[in-house]
């Protein structure tokens, strides 16, 4: 009986913990907003993140992956269709199932405020949509050449910390998120999550205001620098990371030191309710779907009828199709130009002859009317 | 192997029916499945050195996309081409990616020709009202579908051709005004591009040809080319009822020295780093073909003729539905080995060029070549150049020259361009004479944008799409005008009317011209200037205004001073 009773409040408890998280789906909106080869490295920076939320297990309709310049099949690079993350040529994170969904001129500050608060024009495909609820956790992560208070997007615009953080507060307006993770790997980082006044939202970033964010290694044969230093050990940390691990975020704060990365990584917990300690890694990363177990049995209605195709047309249509003439040259010579519709004259052209009337008679006088008429 | 799939659930359910509720009714016979798919790989070897190879999967569907109720289940065709076609009442569609030029002196006439950049023409149903508005929706859902920023099509660079891309499918009407041609040539393609393209195929990139489309290797060539094309087809020689094809088409034209080697030695393995191992099971025929008409001494088991544009080739012939052509180690791996021809190769009879000419960034000259090289017959040929608004063409300078003459065209139509609305579209039948060159030439001046609407990367430059050049060249050899299913793929993507000439559409290069770039950090600039000299102006002035000026005595040096001391002192006035 006592056996019977403990093993019961273990249940419990383990059944709270499973719950305490409150989402049910998870999003992840990855930007790399540098253009040019010798910004290689913002590229594998995004991949690598992609390919680590990917082989956690959120699907690729869950994810906004936007490339400000193609890395994988620029005409620079040596090996085409390969973005790298390790010299050598170790790590492949471009890989063979990838789905960018916002490339080249299309990274703009615009459309990224855009699929963070939903005002998308009606035509917008779903990929392109950040579809997520009030029970969502969104991942995002932001990668390029930054500065105090600003990201560059393209070498063309900005994106100013304050209007980072009004679009979090439209997005908590809206009820777009339950939890928002945002990560940050640019020079002078820290300053970009200063601003943030919405609730539930942690953020992380590579440095402290006034230092540069430093990248990792070169590689000699591809020419440029590989990786940043502060996403090469977190793709390293979350390389240990599977599904069903129970790191918390703690662990990714101290991802990277100062004797790693030389700058300071920073993070901010204040605006976030829960403990960071209690929070997962895969509650972010990761795509943890609750499944309900029922014993009840449920009962299948009948199968559809097949439609019946219509089988008569054959019969009833003797016309026979043909195909077009592909260059028809006697058609297209004796092919008259649109006649345009006649317009009636337009204010301008009526006031000139009216001038020109008026001008005519006044010199002349009215009694040539009758000469006219 | 599917169909024996069915009947078995079928009568499955007929017996779990039987049992328990006998008043249900179970459909009887199973419907024969309407859809049929076809795969091939033909591989040509070049007199360059270099291989081509053309992979074309096509799929039949005896359906009704325009009904009132919509199709709701898919086999073979995929559902996401199914439901654009039905929602935006298309009756065509060709949707084209490439990476490369297509090199015609060098490599002769690809089997479907393609630009470089992503090309998109639709010919809608003519139950369509607002052309413009499905044309606009359906750029951005394929842009979602393909993962590329076609949304970027817009009416600044959508034509309306009147003459030229005729439907390629059946159909009596030919409203032009039903037609939207636009071309991106600045588009990349990499694999994100290739992917959804291989999950449109029955068999995925799991099983059949499609087993060999990594993508490693197929960007490492010098062209890449990949297509969905849609249309109706007869589904028999009658042609009293019609089925909707669905053809994707995948070039490639392997490098010689790019991949590193001497030799003109070319294995799959090579070319794929993989070799065929099955046919897709779903595919009623799965065929691969080799070019051998320039390499007669080959012996092999199976050999075939094809005419394809305009030519008779011979072609070895494996069928991978046999099992025998895998042998025992159960998979192909081919080995071509050619030595190269003393002989020029045969010049393709009509090929164009195309260049900007002049110098500075204010006007320039586009010069179009087109070269005849048949020795006695001359072609009508079908020019279309759409120009974006920035280059401002000056039509009067028009001029279309061969072997020095004047070259009237016999149809010509422009429509002039409009800022920021919609580009030049220029279309001349011109008469080719044989053995000539004729040159199409017209000024431009270039047009300064306004801040905004430059890239990020302005000094790059700015792309003017390919020109269009679409002709019936005299053929060697009868072509054939009946479209049977026997007939490979390849050869039968461009209907033949008659027999003594062959359709041919060549694309010529997209030019890069640079317009005048402003210097972007002169608004900076001219901020801190300007309030540099207003405050140094304003100040100085307000000064000179307000400030009352008092003489004041210079300070007397210390000896003075003391001296001041003491006669002060002494109660005598000071110095």
């Amino acid at each position: 009986m006592l056996c019977y009773t403990s093993l019961d409040i273990l249940d419990i408890q383990w059944i709270w913990q499973f719950f305490s998280s409150g989402h049910t789906n998870n999003w992840a909106v990855l930007v790399c907003t540098s253009r040019f080869w010798f910004n290689y490295r913002h590229v594998a920076n995004t991949l690598s993140v992609y390919r680590s939320v990917k082989r956690l297990g959120i699907p690729d309709s869950h994810i906004v992956l936007m490339l400000a310049d193609d890395m994988a099949c620029n005409h620079r690079n040596p090996k085409p269709a390969t973005v790298f993350s390790h010299k050598n040529m170790e790590l492949n994170v471009y890989g063979d199932d990838v789905e960018v969904d916002y490339r080249g001129y299309e990274v703009t500050v615009e459309n990224f405020l855009r699929v963070l608060t939903g005002r998308l024009p009606p035509s917008t495909p779903r990929s392109k949509r950040l579809l997520s609820d009030d029970r969502s956790n969104i991942l995002i992560y932001l990668t390029g050449h930054g500065g105090n208070g600003f990201l560059k997007f393209q070498d063309s615009e900005e994106i100013s910390n304050v209007e980072l953080a009004d679009a979090f507060e439209q997005m908590w307006q809206k009820r777009r998120y339950n939890e928002l993770l945002f990560i940050i790997d640019t020079c002078q980082g820290a300053s970009m999550y200063e601003r943030f006044y919405s609730p539930n939202i942690m953020a992380l970033a590579s440095s402290q205001v006034g230092e540069d964010s430093l990248s990792h290694q070169p590689d000699l044969a591809i020419g440029v620098h590989l990786m940043d230093r502060y996403t090469f050990y977190m793709l390293e940390f979350l390389e240990d990371i599977h599904p069903a691990s129970k790191t918390n975020m703690n662990d990714l704060f101290k991802v990277c030191p100062k004797s790693q990365c030389v700058s300071t990584p920073g993070h901010r917990t204040d605006l976030f309710l829960r403990d960071p300690g209690s929070v997962l890694i895969t509650d972010f990363f990761g795509s943890v779907r609750k499944v309900e177990l029922t014993m009840d049995a449920i009962n299948l209605t009948d199968p559809i009828k097949q439609m019946e195709e219509d089988p008569v047309n054959g019969e009833e249509q003797k016309e026979v199709y043909s195909y077009a003439d592909q260059l028809p040259v006697s058609e297209i010579i004796h092919q008259k130009p649109k006649q345009k519709d006649w317009h009636p004259p337009d204010g301008f052209i009526l006031g000139l002859w009216t001038l020109i009337l008026l001008v005519f008679f006044k010199t002349y006088g009215i009694k040539h009317l009758k000469h006219i008429f | 192997c599917v169909c024996a799939c069915m009947s078995a659930t079928v009568d499955a359910a007929a017996d779990i029916q039987g049992t328990s509720a006998p008043e249900t009714v179970v459909p009887s016979s199973v419907p024969q499945p309407k859809d049929d798919f076809q795969e091939e790989l033909v591989i040509r070897p070049l007199h360059s050195g270099d291989i081509y190879a053309s992979f074309q999967f096509r799929t039949l569907w005896d359906t009704d996309f325009m009904r009132e109720n919509k199709v709701s289940h898919y086999r073979l065709f995929p559902k996401s081409l199914g439901q654009v076609i039905s929602k935006f009442s298309v009756r065509e569609l060709h949707i084209s990616f490439t990476q490369g030029y297509w090199r015609t002196m060098q490599w002769g006439q690809p089997f479907i020709p393609s630009p470089p950049g992503a090309e998109l023409w639709v010919w809608f149903q003519d139950s369509v009202t607002d052309v413009d508005a499905t044309w606009k929706e359906l750029t951005n859902v394929l842009s979602g579908i393909f993962c590329a920023s076609l949304n970027f099509i817009d009416s600044t660079n959508t034509v309306q051709p009147s003459a030229s891309f005729k439907p390629l499918g059946l159909g009596n009407v030919t409203d032009h005004s039903f037609l939207r041609y636009a071309t991106l040539p600045r588009e990349i393609v990499c694999t994100e591009n290739l992917t959804p393209w291989k999950k449109l195929l029955p068999c995925g990139s799991k099983a059949g040809l499609a087993v060999l489309l990594k993508s490693e290797k197929l960007f490492h060539s010098s062209f890449h080319s990949q297509a969905v094309h849609i249309r109706s087809v007869c589904q028999d020689w009658q042609c009293k009822t019609t089925s909707w094809e669905l053809r994707q088409t995948l070039n490639s034209v392997f490098d010689l020295h790019n991949s590193g080697q001497t030799k003109r030695e070319w294995s799959l393995f090579k070319m794929f780093s993989r070799t065929l191992t099955e046919a897709c099971p779903l595919a009623s025929s799965s065929k691969l073909y080799i070019d051998i008409t320039d390499n007669p001494q080959v012996t092999t088991s199976l050999l075939s003729q094809a005419v394809v544009l305009g030519d008779r080739r011979t072609f070895s012939v494996y069928d991978l539905t046999q099992e025998t052509t895998f042998g025992t180690v159960r998979s192909l791996n081919l080995l071509i080995r050619w030595k190269s021809n003393e002989g020029e190769m045969l010049r393709p009879l009509l090929h164009a060029e195309r260049y900007v000419a002049g110098y500075g960034l204010q006007t320039g000259e586009i010069h179009t070549l087109m070269y005849n090289n048949h020795p006695y017959r001359s072609f009508p040929v079908l020019l279309l150049d759409s120009v974006p608004w920035y280059l401002r063409l000056y039509i009067h300078t028009l001029s279309v020259t061969s072997k020095g003459k004047d070259n009237k065209p016999s149809y010509i139509h422009y429509e002039p361009s409009k800022d920021r609305v919609k580009p030049h579209l220029l279309e001349m039948l011109i008469q080719l004479p044989p053995n000539s060159v004729t040159e199409v030439t017209v000024q431009f001046e270039r047009a300064l944008l306004k801040w905004t609407e430059y890239p990020p990367d302005p000094n790059h430059g700015f792309y003017v799409g390919s020109s269009v050049i679409s002709s019936l060249v005299p053929s060697t050899v009868a072509m054939h005008t009946n479209s049977t299913r026997e007939r490979p793929l390849f050869s039968s993507f461009f209907p033949c009317k008659e027999e003594s000439s062959y359709f041919v559409r060549i694309y010529t290069e997209p030019l890069l011209v640079n317009l005048p770039t402003p210097d972007f950090s002169m608004p900076y600039n001219v901020i801190c200037l300007t309030c540099t000299v207003v405050a140094v102006g304003y100040g100085s002035l307000y000064n000179l205004l307000t400030r009352s000026f008092q003489i004041e005595e210079p300070n007397p040096g210390l000896a003075k001073r003391i001296a001041n001391v003491i006669r002060r002192m002494r109660g005598v006035p000071p110095l």
